[in-house]
């Protein structure tokens, strides 16, 4: 390039930082997840508050498919069982809330890779929530359908009776916000988050396994955590 | 012997332009990006499809501006420009280890290490952003690291960024020379003593095949900001 001018002096450490440090950052493709499952569980020895001021949303990242996110009105809000059930049953909230409750703390897992560790879970188990509702000897499967059209999804019966499997009303001790599903989620812990339908408002008791919304787009049918979905 | 206020030109039109493209690009990704990322804001911008879709719309624009700075700009600048980056004098390593009375260039040491980082992570995010996309389609695309390189590429990038601006703002004839091309004489003897101002070289005109070869990068990267946009909105 003799139109460039003379040879510059000095060392070409510039293009060296720059190579060094893409690909530094592109083995992290391989070892970055780890890495910072470690650093979010290393947060877990700050203090409460100090945890919550930190604003990376303490984990969670909210995916909707229909904004705005439905707005949970108790005084309206019912939880329809129907399908293959002997008694098809419409629940208020109150009656969600004076069913058997249960309580529980476990991971939750995004396929897309992050995850939120020890989130604590209050809310009803499946056996109870099913039990008024009498599934028929023919039921197989729950499909679950959100106030947020069209999202649905689906466990088999056996998948929902799992002991930490539940239609969750509460997060952290406290009611679900709006943004986590309010009022009432399912959660699976075994598998990844698309398997979580918020904002229920229906339980149909199926004789077979139908494909949920992200499994229609792709998407394993039986997400396992760490055995699906290429993972 | 010209008068020390007069001013000399530190940056041309194709220095600044891919500056501010940078700039912008940098912020307009990372508004819709914090939205997408954290909970509280996506509660207040909850069509998150239309804040993705203007996420990759940014990504795409960028990319489209900077190949036709590439093949449009005043490729002799593009090239000195690099090479003042690149290369680190003695002084420039003295002044690294805070000895800040070595006598700096164009940019100094300072601005040159902030250069190679940006490009780096330019790098990073373009690929973990391209995967992260490419992984919502195909699980082969989907690796365990994907989103960590993006988030924490993101963090540097905003800490990098406030340092900038604050500087930029305590230095104002350097902010003024990013936005209009020239700064004092007396500035740069202070601050920028080995440096020695040369205009800069001519720009070639482009040939019509690299004009040609615009105009398809242009129609491509419009077409790919519609298709990612409609693809987003679903």
């Amino acid at each position: 390039m003799t139109d460039d001018g003379p040879e510059p002096e000095g060392r070409p450490l510039g293009r060296r930082a720059f190579l060094v440090m893409v690909g530094a950052g592109l083995t992290s493709l391989a070892w970055g997840g780890s890495a910072l499952d470690v650093a979010s569980k290393s947060t877990l020895v700050l203090p409460e508050p100090i945890r919550r001021a930190i604003p990376v949303g303490e984990g969670w990242r909210i995916y909707a498919v229909n904004p705005p996110y439905p707005r949970f009105d108790p005084a309206t809000w019912r939880l329809r069982i129907d399908g293959l059930v002997a008694r098809p049953q419409t629940l208020t909230y109150d009656d969600l809330l004076a069913l058997p409750q249960a309580a529980q703390t476990s991971d939750f897992h995004c396929v897309t890779g992050w995850s939120v560790d020890d989130v604590r879970w209050g809310g009803v188990r499946f056996r109870d929530l099913l039990a008024a509702a009498e599934p028929l000897p023919s039921a197989r499967a729950l499909k679950f359908v959100s106030a947020e059209r069209p999202y649905v999804d689906t466990l088999t019966i056996r998948q929902a009776l799992t002991p930490d499997a539940m239609l969750a009303h509460s997060m952290d001790d406290r009611p679900l916000t709006r943004a986590h599903g309010a009022p009432a989620r399912v959660v699976m812990p075994r598998m990844y988050g698309y398997k979580g339908v918020k904002w229920l408002e229906r339980i149909v008791v199926t004789d077979r396994v139908a494909d949920g919304f992200w499994e229609q787009r792709g998407y394993d049918r039986d997400a396992w955590v760490g055995g699906s979905n290429g993972l | 012997m010209v008068s020390d206020a007069l001013p000399i030109v530190r940056f041309d039109r194709t220095e600044r332009t891919l500056h501010w493209v940078h700039a912008g690009a940098f912020l307009a990704m990372l508004a819709t990006g914090l939205v997408l990322y954290l909970p509280m804001l996506a509660q207040v911008f909850s069509d998150r499809p239309l804040v993705k879709a203007l996420h990759l719309v940014a990504a795409a624009a960028w990319l489209t501006a900077l190949a036709l700075i590439a093949l449009l700009g005043n490729r002799r600048t593009l090239r000195r420009t690099r090479r003042d980056l690149d290369y680190f004098t003695a002084d420039d390593l003295r002044w690294l280890r805070r000895q800040h009375d070595a006598p700096q260039g164009r940019f100094n040491a300072g601005q040159k290490a902030h250069a190679s980082v940006q490009a780096a992570l330019a790098v990073l995010f373009v690929v973990s952003g391209a995967l992260l996309w490419l992984g919502e389609r195909n699980t082969a695309f989907r690796l365990p690291g994907t989103i960590a390189l993006h988030d924490v590429a993101m963090f540097v990038a905003v800490v990098l960024i406030a340092g900038h601006v604050a500087m930029a703002l305590s230095q104002r004839p350097a902010l003024e020379g990013m936005m209009y091309g020239t700064v004092p004489a007396d500035w740069a003897a202070e601050h920028h003593a080995a440096w020695t101002p040369a205009p800069p070289p001519p720009r070639g005109v482009p040939g019509l095949g690299r004009i040609a070869l615009a105009i398809v990068v242009a129609a491509a990267g419009l077409a790919g900001a519609v298709l990612l946009a409609a693809d987003a909105l679903g």
